[in-house]
């Protein structure tokens, strides 16, 4: 019995053991010195465990009593965790290292996190939800503040502790409220309650609390006021992990406590999350003009992508989430792709964030020049990029659930919004002349998650490599 | 005869108490810990009372589950505050201002 369950999260079970080990292995012998080692060796690991993950073809297995959900849903998201997180550390080992930043303890957090996220978008019961989120946070709080000696870095790490903790407090009194009106912590237990008749009054401000608990990880606005900031703040590639594997892991968490635990409400949590996602597009559109810095500029972009996002799952439909799913998918590629270019972005040896030291800048390197253009129209959602197929799918998703005000909303607000993006493609190519010329020598993986995410932009659009149909298997498990 | 709305009322009131620690104080970043505090040990006499009054052990076992992550989420926030003072040199809320927003 424990063996059966046992073997359903042994995926997780070896990512944490290898985590702690390799804690305590580097604790007692030569620490940071075998910090490179360990990078590659985690990203290893990952990318080993997401090959796994993927090539499972077991259907719907549950452990502990339900809590403990592996379905087709799970995997995909699991394996789009897995694969990023894998891909952010190894672009991030050159930019440590040459900055003395490169700590043992960077990618065992990044290992304990993912473990976290991988908890999370299997969760059946609000307590397996609880603990998996709580992992995934306490290791981000670290992260955020990997960089000890800087007041940025520690300024980002405590406010996304306070605001991080504000969250989980309401989640956690969305948790106690429904567990109390439905009598179960259980979601297949919640679901049934929440089926039969009206859900009662007690569930629903359970509900409204878990959301807003959810929306603060994902950074929805009005929750995001966290975002900007603790992008800033931390080390860059710590920002490039924020914005791809927690992201996904909490629009997934969100998508299965909506579906497997309120899935007979959808009328309820519906209009909670048209809001949320129409003040999401319009904030990131409008709120990010005014951004010079560009990392406080990708954490607009990403409130205003997750509100878009939010749309496939306001649909409360299969094709919504599968519409997600893919949205999440191309998110991720394009926001890898566009870190590893912020990575490589230096003076003299410094770390650039400006966007002004773009201007001119295809005249020097026309080949990431046009690598960046291609991410950018993508980000903005131009027709013959990989991006505005994200978008029209899920405004599909939204137009066939009757959401048709969210969609011509969010039509207006992509439009907005892909003024800054275009500002910078208008930089590179036609602005002034700068004196101070911008370097981008980064290291060869920079350069081919750059290259390699540009060009999946393009070829995504003929051929998805599966990812379509995976998606779909995994939002048929999701939503019944 | 003290029912479960009763132990529901004093739970949101510290709840309540919680989030305006978090909001309106202007003092210190300790005194948000504790209001953070206060809002997870609201959430654990919601989660006592439940259990008590549903005849179910669940909640318990959860109560028991976050008193063990606050602690460690304690833990964590005071790291990073003694990182933050090193620093910067104070604690102060209104300190906490090197990026706007």
């Amino acid at each position: 019995m424990i063996q059966a369950d046992l073997n359903v999260i042994l995926p997780e079970i070896v990512l944490a053991v290898f985590a702690m080990l390799a804690l305590l292995g580097a604790v007692y012998t030569v620490k940071d010195a075998l910090a490179s080692a360990l990078v590659w060796a985690t990203a290893g690991l990952m990318a080993l465990l997401a090959v796994w993950i993927a090539s499972a073809t077991g259907g719907t297995q549950v452990a502990f009593g339900g809590m403990f959900i592996d379905d087709g849903f799970a995997r995909f998201a699991k394996v789009a965790i897995l694969l990023s997180a894998a891909a952010v550390l190894l672009m991030s080992q050159d930019y440590m290292h040459r900055r003395g930043l490169l700590r043992f303890e960077y990618p065992l957090l990044v290992a304990l996190a993912a473990v976290g996220m991988m908890m999370m978008v299997s969760a059946g019961d609000l307590m397996a939800l609880y603990m998996g989120l709580e992992l995934q946070s306490l290791s981000l709080y670290v992260v955020a503040a990997l960089r000890r000696d800087s007041v940025k870095s520690t300024e980002a790490g405590l406010k996304y502790f306070v605001l991080g903790a504000l969250s989980s407090g309401l989640l956690l009194y969305g948790a106690s409220l429904t567990y109390g009106y439905a009598g179960t912590t259980l979601f297949t237990g919640i679901v049934q309650t929440a089926q039969h008749g009206e859900v009662s009054l007690g569930l629903l401000f359970g509900l409204i609390f878990l959301i807003s608990g959810l929306a603060f990880k994902v950074s929805a606005v009005p929750f995001h006021m966290w975002t900007p900031d603790v992008y800033e703040g931390s080390p860059t590639p710590v920002t490039a992990f924020f914005a791809t594997a927690p992201k996904v892991a909490a629009m997934a968490l969100f998508a299965r406590l909506l579906h497997d635990a309120f899935g007979g409400a959808v009328a309820d949590w519906q209009q909670v999350l048209v809001l949320l996602s129409v003040l999401s597009m319009f904030l990131g559109g409008i709120a990010a003009i005014g951004q010079r810095n560009i990392k406080r500029l990708m954490a607009f972009s990403s409130i205003a992508h997750m509100g878009y996002a939010l749309i496939g799952l306001a649909a409360g439909t299969e094709m919504g989430v599968k519409a997600m799913l893919m949205y999440l998918a191309i998110y991720l590629t394009m926001n890898i792709g566009t870190f590893a270019f912020i990575l490589m972005m230096e003076r003299d040896g410094q770390p650039v964030t400006e966007i002004d030291a773009l201007r001119q800048y295809s005249r020097r390197e026309p080949g990431k020049a046009l690598a960046v253009l291609i991410l950018m129209f993508s980000l903005a959602g131009v027709p013959p990029m990989l991006g505005f197929f994200a978008k029209f799918g899920v405004w599909q998703a939204g137009v066939d659930a009757g959401l048709t005000g969210l969609v011509v909303a969010s039509a207006v607000a992509s439009v907005i919004g892909a003024f800054y993006y275009l500002r910078i493609v208008f930089y590179m190519y036609f602005g002034d002349e700068t004196e101070e010329v911008l370097e981008t020598n980064g290291s060869p993986v920079l350069w081919v998650a750059l290259m390699g995410s540009a060009a999946l932009m393009l070829v995504g659009v003929a051929y998805q490599f599966g990812v379509e149909g995976a998606a779909a298997a995994a939002a048929a498990t999701l939503v019944n | 005869m003290i029912g479960l709305e009763h132990y529901l009322t004093v739970a949101a009131t510290l709840f309540v108490i919680g989030i305006f620690g978090l909001f309106l104080n202007r003092k210190n970043v300790i005194i948000l810990l504790m209001s953070i505090e206060l809002m997870l040990l609201a959430v654990n006499i919601n989660l006592v009372a439940f259990s008590s009054f549903l005849g179910d052990l669940v909640g318990q076992v959860f109560t028991l589950f976050v008193l063990t992550v606050a602690a460690a989420e304690a833990a964590i926030g005071l790291a990073i505050l003694v990182c933050f003072f090193r620093n910067r040199g104070t604690i102060a809320v209104e300190d906490v201002n090197v990026m706007k927003g």
